[in-house]
């Protein structure tokens, strides 16, 4: 095992595995939830901005993390492109989780102007982190056109739900090499834990913490949840019995013999 | 006229920098789309708005997915 964990996306190296989403709760909680999560990344959105606005997000986010900007919004390969472009162009780095939904109702990616978008933006210099809807081809497809990892959803964005595709990301975990980023409907720390133990390289979550009681502390909780995931992977989990039982204690030595 | 971020409004002949410093816009927090295109942040000193034009100015905002 090496000494340091950590895992690469295009040139940076990440010790931390819990990539922090921004949106739903307020700025001022936004400093403390990255402190809490140990998070070396967060996303962002980008929108038209208001006249006359105070505040920045961009002023709560310490300098060591880097800005993961979303194309949500887009519908098509073209307008994500564009949306990157215009993420960089505020001056924040070359990161960029492509999202691209032609559905409002269940908000699932589209696979097919991904992999477009996905072919553009690596073109164009950027580390591109696609979010996508597991399935094995369309990861084969991202890895040919020079994504940074995969990040195959876990359930309807925003619905708490869970490892609905647990099967499929443990295929993608099997079968890609590049770093796979459960990502979407995550709704528990145990749910990420889980995601962990399967091999992914890591957890993004975001309404899991933004209708949580306490986010800050919700922000912790996952983040020891990714680390002890990500240790039992290390360590190799431990065999399951097809039927029967095996006792843990020797099966000699018994009071009555 | 001039479509900003939406709004028809009637700044065709000022410039742009003049109108970024009136409406409190950071240069550093923001980027510009010009008729689809991006506009170059060294652009934005000389940059004067036309008739017609259809301007985006965007920046970050909290966000996750969708």
């Amino acid at each position: 095992m090496k000494k340091t964990d950590t895992f690469k996306l295009g040139e940076k190296e990440f010790s931390s595995r819990f990539i922090l989403g921004s949106g739903k709760y307020s700025m001022n909680l936004i400093e403390a939830a990255i402190k809490n999560a140990g998070a070396e990344m967060i996303t962002l959105a980008v929108r038209r901005m208001n006249t006359k606005q105070q505040e920045n997000i961009l002023d709560y986010i310490p300098d060591n993390v880097t800005l993961l900007p979303n194309t949500s919004g887009a519908r098509d390969a073209k307008e994500a492109v564009f949306i990157a472009k215009m993420a960089r162009e505020i001056g924040c780095g070359n990161f960029v989780k492509v999202e691209i939904m032609r559905d409002s109702k269940y908000l699932l990616p589209d696979n097919s102007e991904t992999v477009k978008a996905t072919e553009m933006l690596v073109k164009e210099g950027f580390v591109v982190l696609p979010y996508m809807y597991p399935d094995l081809y369309t990861a084969r497809d991202l890895v040919n056109a020079g994504a940074a990892a995969v990040m195959p959803l876990a359930s309807p964005i925003g619905s708490n739900k869970g490892l609905a595709t647990k099967d499929f990301i443990q295929i993608l975990v099997d079968e890609i090499d590049l770093p796979i980023i459960v990502d979407a409907g995550i709704g528990k720390p145990s749910e990420a834990c889980a995601a962990m133990e399967m091999g992914a390289a890591a957890i993004m979550a975001n309404t899991a913490l933004a209708t949580a009681g306490d986010i800050p502390a919700m922000a912790e909780a996952f983040k020891h949840a990714i680390t002890a995931g990500r240790k039992a992977y290390l360590a190799g989990l431990g065999r399951v019995l097809e039927r029967g039982a095996a006792a843990s204690d020797p099966l000699t030595g018994f009071l009555r013999d | 006229m001039v479509q900003i971020n939406g709004e028809v409004q009637d700044v065709a002949g000022m410039k742009l920098e003049d109108y970024l410093k009136e409406n409190d816009y950071v240069p550093d927090h923001i980027a510009i789309g010009w008729n689809e295109e991006i506009l170059p942040k060294e652009e934005y000193a000389t940059k004067f708005f036309c008739d017609g034009d259809i301007v985006e100015i965007v920046g970050f905002v909290g966000g996750g997915a969708a």
